[in-house]
């Protein structure tokens, strides 16, 4: 028993980490059409200079807030100069995303050097508490909270608000949302600086999480971030979070109990989806 | 006479490599119905994505109120007071009736309210399904929907697309009185190939073939011309 809940918590914190890149990417994919390589390398980003911000000034939560804002920024940088100009196309897209997904890799190399670097959790969040025979890592539970608060507050904002109706309008028809008289691009811009602010959150919350940072980590989640994307739906929110929490599960059990197929079963995953249902478990489009 | 409220002047449009509109010259008067027909394939349906500017227009003029809008994104025509209905009628089929109605809304003020209020009132189908998704609707509570979505603003000219098709004659004939009430209240742009429907509504007609308008006139001139109605619409 205590073995599956201790697998239960690895694997939906895992799923956290996944669905804080998956979101964005399943957002920016449904709402403009746009395949976006490079979200990894934002993911990347927020964890080396979130963990940089972290150890310069010793505050873990400001090595988040920095992190996010090098998201925030980084992702109106991409869209403004590197997305916009290769919106409907989606081969130029590939092809310059994949290309600036090297550059971000590359310019974390120029800054901090080509080594891994070790992050650790702060002290408040390292330790474990010990509830009856289950120990559960304190660092990882924080991971699955945030993770869900991220949620629950996005979640909010989409059905609450008048700019979340328009972004579920535009993910269904972007051209209808046009002839209602809005303007569609400012919309694009603010969903992809959400979208690249939660790669780099969960960039910054991976580093303790994996202990150590690595300039080619972005593309290596990335690809699991994919599969979510084509899990969930694309330009499904929530089947965003289902699909990663999925992904993350059966990645912590299947380490556990057979672990020659743990890379294999996200990829077994998604071909049974492609199979049955190709618009993903939740999607909006197809 | 009635002032000129949109006027086409040589407007050509490709879409890809296809050159779809070859020359489209039309005038629409304020408060008037002006109804645009043509056999299927046209050009009906791309003039009005023309105007919208889905289809930018490569050559010619669209003035909208004197006022040039051939070169200005979708968005900025349509805050100049032009609704759209689509053909496809464009329902956000996983949204509510009511999300439906609340994106098209640019403020929530009384006036804006007075509009809903009135445009309920026209189609009690959709105060009934208020909380229903769009797309669950049937296909004339879905027409009634679009043409709601396009009317709740303070639009004074609304481009309807084919609001007929595909639908029962019974709800036709709704969809039509609905239309003609509108027609009190704001300038229309209709595209139709429903003839009985497009001449007890028009006021004025523009017959399009082959991305050219070929003829225009009164209604009334059409309905007495079976020569020009076998010609150009194929129904005697």
């Amino acid at each position: 028993m205590e073995l599956l809940i201790n697998l239960t918590i690895n694997g939906l914190a895992t799923g956290m980490l996944i669905f804080l890149l998956a979101a964005g990417l399943t957002l920016i994919f449904g709402l403009m059409d746009v395949l976006n390589f490079a979200h990894g390398g934002l993911f990347a980003w927020g964890a080396y200079s979130g963990t940089w911000i972290y150890a310069t000034t010793g505050s873990f939560v400001i090595g988040i807030i920095g992190a996010i804002i090098t998201g925030l920024i980084l992702g109106v940088a991409t869209e403004r100069w590197i997305i916009k100009p290769v919106y409907g196309n989606h081969i130029q897209q590939i092809l310059i995303t994949l290309g600036l997904m090297l550059v971000l890799s590359e310019m974390l190399k120029v800054v901090w050097g080509p080594n891994q670097i070790s992050a650790t959790a702060p002290s408040y969040l390292a330790g474990s508490w010990e509830i009856g025979n289950v120990i559960i890592i304190k660092y990882r539970a924080f991971i699955i909270v945030v993770g869900l608060l991220v949620f629950l507050a996005v979640q909010y904002i989409l059905k609450n608000t008048k700019i979340g109706l328009i972004v579920r309008a535009g993910v269904m028809n972007k051209e209808m949302v046009q002839s209602l008289g809005i303007n569609i691009q400012k919309v694009f811009m603010l969903v992809f600086m959400i979208g690249a602010g939660m790669a780099a959150l969960g960039g910054v919350l991976l580093a303790p999480y994996s202990g150590v940072i690595y300039a080619e980590m972005g593309l290596e989640f990335a690809i699991l971030a994919f599969i979510v994307v084509v899990i969930g739906g694309m330009g499904s929110f929530p089947g965003s979070i289902l699909a990663a929490i999925l992904v993350g599960l059966s990645g912590s059990f299947m380490a556990y109990y057979v672990p020659d197929l743990a890379l294999a079963v996200n990829m077994l995953l998604m071909a049974a989806v492609l199979i049955f249902k190709p618009s993903g478990l939740f999607g909006l489009k197809g | 006479m009635m002032s000129v409220q949109l006027k086409l002047d040589q407007v050509e449009t490709y879409i890809g490599q296809y050159h779809i509109l070859q020359g489209i010259n039309f005038e629409v008067r304020k408060g008037e119905v002006t109804v645009l027909l043509g056999r299927n394939g046209a050009g009906k349906t791309t003039t009005l994505r023309t105007i919208m500017g889905l289809n930018p227009a490569s050559k010619g003029s669209i003035t909208y109120n004197n006022e040039e809008i051939k070169s200005l994104p979708t968005y900025h025509i349509a805050q100049k007071g032009i609704g759209y209905v689509p053909e496809d009628q464009g329902i956000f089929a996983q949204l509510t009736v009511e999300e439906n109605m609340k994106v098209a809304m640019k403020s929530e003020n009384d006036e804006t309210k007075e509009r809903l209020s009135y445009i309920l009132n026209l189609f009690p189908d959709l105060k009934k399904f208020w909380k229903k998704h769009g797309g669950l609707l049937s296909g004339g509570q879905k027409q009634m929907l679009s043409i709601a979505r396009a009317y709740v603003n303070d639009n004074d000219m609304l481009l309807i697309d084919e609001p007929s098709k595909g639908l029962a004659p019974i709800v036709v004939e709704k969809v039509m009185d609905s239309i003609m009430q509108m027609k009190e209240k704001t300038t229309i742009v209709l595209v139709e190939q429903n003839f009985m429907m497009a001449s007890t509504i028009g006021d004025r007609f523009y017959i399009i073939d082959d991305g050219r308008t070929v003829h225009d006139g009164p209604m009334n001139v059409l309905k007495e011309d079976d020569e020009m109605r076998r010609k150009y619409l194929g129904i005697a």
